[in-house]
């Protein structure tokens, strides 16, 4: 029994398995509606999220599954100051795998050592977020056809902002990706990510404030959300949430196949005038976060 | 300065100096009623001062937690007066309840009852993380 807590677990292979389950999912539908029929999914999250918990909730109903859970704390038993171990061993009995979201980080860790059925992490606090990687990665793959020789940009919160960590890490085992981290000086990536990643890899990155400057050498900008729930003091987050915000005018000189990813939910960092440009991906983003839970789903089921 | 010879018991030798009475208090040795020496400042070719403790008792050692707290220390062990076996440590894998994780956001903040475990990330520069949150111990 497998679990999925960080997307470290998942060999480069197994990306590519994955990718390619979620590619053919997406090309033949009808021939997976059926592969989890009698399965049942938990989803068990401990803060609020709708569109992890619905992408993952739709997963499970298009393979022909069902799903029980909550939806928030405080209409779970941890309200009554029931473990995480304890809830998830009682879930085990009910469930045939669980997506758990929680605020505390290495949460769905401790789930997972409980459990008797695999545990996906669909978030723990500002830490990890695998299936968010996967469906950055899928989006990256079906838009440039390619996860190899890429240059990416991350703008916005790259200090507080999981996906990003995330994403970064999982880029850095594929060959020739160069990474341009753009964010205000407080929300710089952490010191520990440049130096366990990209600097013990020896990977080429360029660290400014200047989005403008470096938007030429782009193939895809990630964009993120300068996330309220990450800060302990309301100033600061309100001093930061618009430092950078996409408008047509910044794109000007950005090239024709540029990605625009972002994990949503967005606040205004990018405007909506960009939504009908096509190389605005991110509500495909969000489509194919559906398609590689399926993948994942029947992957740690063991469904053919 | 004269210190008896041990008959039974263990040296640890090349203790960084200054650091006896830190090991001293870990591995809980003002409980034991033998003979325990702490030499501080001794001279040392390689490390130029060292602590020496001198235990002149048997004892079980967690070397685990003593190689995360100084993986330089010999750990001599001496039977009949006698040199009967030199370990050298190295730093663990993983350090189970030894530190605590200090991340306000971690799991373990919250259940009480889970171990703090540590695991080693980078060997060169002793790097521990917690295996919930991955906060660097002592960060």
């Amino acid at each position: 029994m497998r679990s999925l807590i960080d997307i470290q677990e998942l060999s480069v292979q197994e990306i590519d398995e994955l990718i390619e389950k979620a590619n053919d999912i997406i090309a033949h539908p009808e021939a997976y509606r059926e592969k989890c029929r009698y399965k049942k999914l938990a989803t068990l999250f401990f803060e609020p999220s709708t569109r992890t918990r619905l992408s993952f909730e739709a997963a499970m109903y298009e393979l022909g599954g069902q799903v029980l859970g909550f939806s928030e704390a405080q209409s779970s038993s941890a309200a009554k100051g029931e473990s995480v171990s304890d809830t998830v061993r009682v879930v085990s009995g009910y469930a045939d795998i669980i997506a758990m979201r929680h605020p505390k980080e290495g949460a769905p860790l401790v789930a997972s050592m409980a459990a008797t059925v695999p545990v996906i992490n669909a978030g723990d606090g500002g830490h990890l977020h695998p299936t968010q990687t996967l469906t950055d990665l899928l989006t990256i793959s079906r838009e440039k056809g390619r996860l190899h020789d890429l240059t990416i940009g991350f703008c916005g919160d790259l200090k507080f902002g999981r996906t990003v960590h995330s994403l970064i890490a999982a880029m850095a085992r594929y060959d020739n990706v160069r990474f341009v981290l753009v964010s205000p000086t407080e929300l710089k990536l952490p010191s520990y990510i440049k130096k366990e990643i990209l600097q013990q890899k020896g990977l080429e990155y360029v660290q400014t404030t200047d989005l403008a400057a470096v938007m030429p050498s782009l193939d895809i900008l990630y964009m993120t959300r300068v996330q309220r729930e990450r800060f302990f003091n309301e100033e600061d987050y309100l001093r930061l949430k618009d430092s950078y915000i996409l408008t047509p005018e910044k794109l000007a000189n950005a090239k024709p196949d540029l990605s625009i990813l972002h994990p949503l939910p967005r606040v205004n960092e990018i405007s909506t005038a960009i939504d009908a440009d096509p190389r605005a991906c991110y509500f495909r983003q969000a489509l194919y976060g559906k398609y590689i839970r399926m993948a994942l789903i029947l992957k740690l089921l063991e469904v053919e | 300065m004269n210190i008896d010879s041990i008959h039974n018991g263990i040296v640890l030798d090349h203790i960084q100096a200054g650091k006896a009475m830190e090991i001293y208090r870990f591995l809980g040795l003002d409980s034991l009623d033998c003979s325990v020496a702490i030499i501080k400042n001794a001279p040392s070719k390689k490390q130029g001062r060292k602590d020496i403790i001198k235990v002149d008792s048997e004892m079980d050692l967690d070397l685990n937690i003593l190689g995360f707290i100084d993986p330089a220390i010999t750990v001599n062990v001496i039977r009949d007066g006698k040199l009967v076996e030199k370990k050298h440590l190295t730093l663990p894998e993983q350090i189970r309840d030894v530190l605590k994780c200090k991340n306000p956001r971690c799991i373990t903040s919250v259940e009480q009852e889970l171990p703090h475990v540590f695991k080693l990330t980078d060997r060169s520069r002793a790097v521990y993380r917690c295996i919930y949150c991955e906060t660097k111990a002592g960060g």
